[in-house]
């Protein structure tokens, strides 16, 4: 395998988004196009749109949602899929069912839920909850499956304790699964962050942007895309640096596992 | 010397034990009746061609699996699941150590499932890896060890546990040849050390003779005992001083004629 070296793919980490930006800003330098405003002129707005105020006001509580909804998520769908996975007579009763939810696109869900849990944070949070579910449940389901037979046995002669045997082997041994699941439903998360604040809200970043558009504020406008663009790397950054601390062995495994052929 | 003492009971008896799998409407029966039983302190080699059910009755004796008929008393107590007492070294190293943890938490584990003080855990974990020669690996992770140091770290972790009988099942059919024989050293070394009784598990006669006091060369499948052969060698034994032995030489052709019969499906009488 061809390895620039470390440095070297560090310097070369930020070329592309550099060029893309360039490259925006060059084409659109010039640009009268109502609806396509210079870069230039977004990026001058972009300051005072969001840290006069509409940070705490809006940033803070859309993030506020989207955590709540995501982590609640992760914990029904870890401990539901925990059970299923468990229990075969189970997984095999509502595997079909929640195929067939998870199907079920969760912006949708959006003006059901608007009619029973009204138009306030708990609608949004259960929008969130409702779509980031699915990809952690079953991941979560298909990685406790999938453990080693040898290491169950083993811990079975061990006499491990039910407490620990879920700790130590089940959550241990599902947990790249689970990663695989929990990063799946955080860009999901971001999405129905923004799409629950679309239908009726009264603050967030999707509202924010949705009441720019609609008074033709449009490098303001712009300037909500590239906000949301910003909270979407921030947090992809936060869940792998947690990621590559919890899963290190796995990495490990799987490196030894390469080069051992 | 390591003879059993006299009026001392049966640590481990198998009696009458009987295992058919059955899946649909196929039955297939993988053990027809396993009579056996080992002394406290004794070595124990169960020999037998490939396909002989040697996993199967591993996995009863340990508690893994239900026998269809017959029973598995371990010190007095019929056995139903893994009973207390009781350590497991696996074939698959690789797949029996918790790749998420140290050297170190893997031998540790067991020992907090059992509750043993603090204290005392550091100690046996100590001894323990000291014992299998991975005094310097506390904190590496099973998977940047090679195969024969994993399967020394299964063995470090059975051995902290201090168990009253050990199992193991082919526990060197997957190291290289070298490593194959250091283990079988450690192997008689730990157990004349620690006095604990050992069943061993192989397919290998070379293995069988030079480890155990005793061999149970098992039939083909459906299984039952086709000869139990007292191995009479020195207790102490090496690798080259011990396998130029005449009389090894002949427990060797021995046991391999008894496979031979066994693989051409003879049984024995009655």
């Amino acid at each position: 395998m061809r390895d620039p070296g470390r440095g070297l793919r560090i310097l070369l980490l930020p070329a592309l988004p550099v060029l893309l930006v360039a490259t925006w800003w060059l084409t659109t330098a010039d640009s009268t196009n109502f609806f396509w405003p210079p870069l230039e002129q977004i990026l001058r707005t972009f300051g005072e749109t969001w840290f006069t105020g509409r940070f705490t006001a809006d940033v803070l509580p859309s993030l506020a949602r989207l955590l709540v909804g995501y982590l609640v998520a992760v914990a029904l769908g870890v401990g539901l899929g925990t059970e299923i996975g468990s229990w075969r007579t189970l997984r095999a009763l509502v595997e079909p069912v929640l195929e067939f939810f998870r199907a079920i696109p969760a912006p949708v869900l959006v003006p059901i839920l608007m009619l029973f849990a009204g138009i306030g944070n708990e609608m949004k949070v259960l929008v969130i909850v409702s779509g980031c579910v699915w990809p952690v449940l079953l991941n979560t389901v298909e990685g406790v499956r999938a453990l080693d037979e040898v290491l169950r046995d083993t811990a079975r002669c061990y006499r491990l304790r039910p407490r620990s045997r879920l700790v130590h082997l089940v959550l241990r041994g599902a947990s790249p699964q689970i990663a695989a699941g929990a990063r799946q439903a955080l860009s999901i998360g971001i999405i129905l962050m923004v799409i629950s604040e679309m239908f009726a809200a009264s603050n967030g970043v999707g509202f924010t942007i949705i009441q720019f558009q609609r008074s033709f504020a449009i490098p303001q406008m712009w300037t909500g895309i590239i906000m949301l663009g910003l909270i979407g790397v921030v947090l992809s950054v936060i869940f792998r640096a947690v990621e590559s601390r919890a899963l290190s062995w796995y990495t490990g495994l799987r490196m030894s596992q390469r080069t051992k052929g | 010397m390591t003879t059993t003492p006299i009026g001392a009971t049966a640590l481990l008896d198998v009696r009458d034990l009987r295992k058919v799998y059955s899946g649909g409407s196929r039955s297939v029966e993988a053990v027809r009746n396993l009579t056996f039983s080992i002394a406290p302190g004794e070595l124990v080699c169960i020999v037998g061609p490939s396909g002989a059910g040697k996993t199967t009755l591993l996995r009863c004796v340990a508690g893994l699996l239900n026998s269809t008929a017959g029973e598995v008393v371990l010190d007095g107590e019929k056995v139903t699941g893994p009973p207390r007492g009781m350590a497991v070294v696996f074939q698959e190293y690789g797949r029996s150590l918790f790749p998420w943890m140290t050297v170190r938490q893997n031998v540790e584990l067991p020992l907090k499932e059992k509750k043993v003080p603090k204290a005392e855990r550091r100690r046996l974990v100590e001894q323990a890896l000291e014992a299998v020669g991975l005094a310097d690996v506390h904190n590496a992770h099973p998977w940047q060890l090679s195969g024969g140091m994993q399967q020394r770290v299964a063995i470090a972790r059975a051995v902290a546990y201090e168990p009253h009988i050990l199992l193991m099942d082919e526990p060197f059919a997957a190291v290289d040849a070298q490593t194959r024989a250091d283990l079988e050293d450690l192997v008689r070394t730990l157990w004349r050390r620690l006095g604990v009784t050992v069943l061993f598990v192989t397919h290998d006669i070379d293995e069988s003779v030079y480890l155990g006091q005793r061999v149970i060369v098992l039939s083909n499948s459906p299984t039952v005992v086709l000869e139990e052969v007292a191995v009479d060698l020195p207790d102490d034994r090496d690798q080259l001083t011990t396998r130029s032995l005449p009389r090894f030489a002949e427990l060797r052709a021995h046991v391999y004629e008894l496979i031979q019969r066994a693989k051409r499906g003879d049984r024995p009488a009655g």
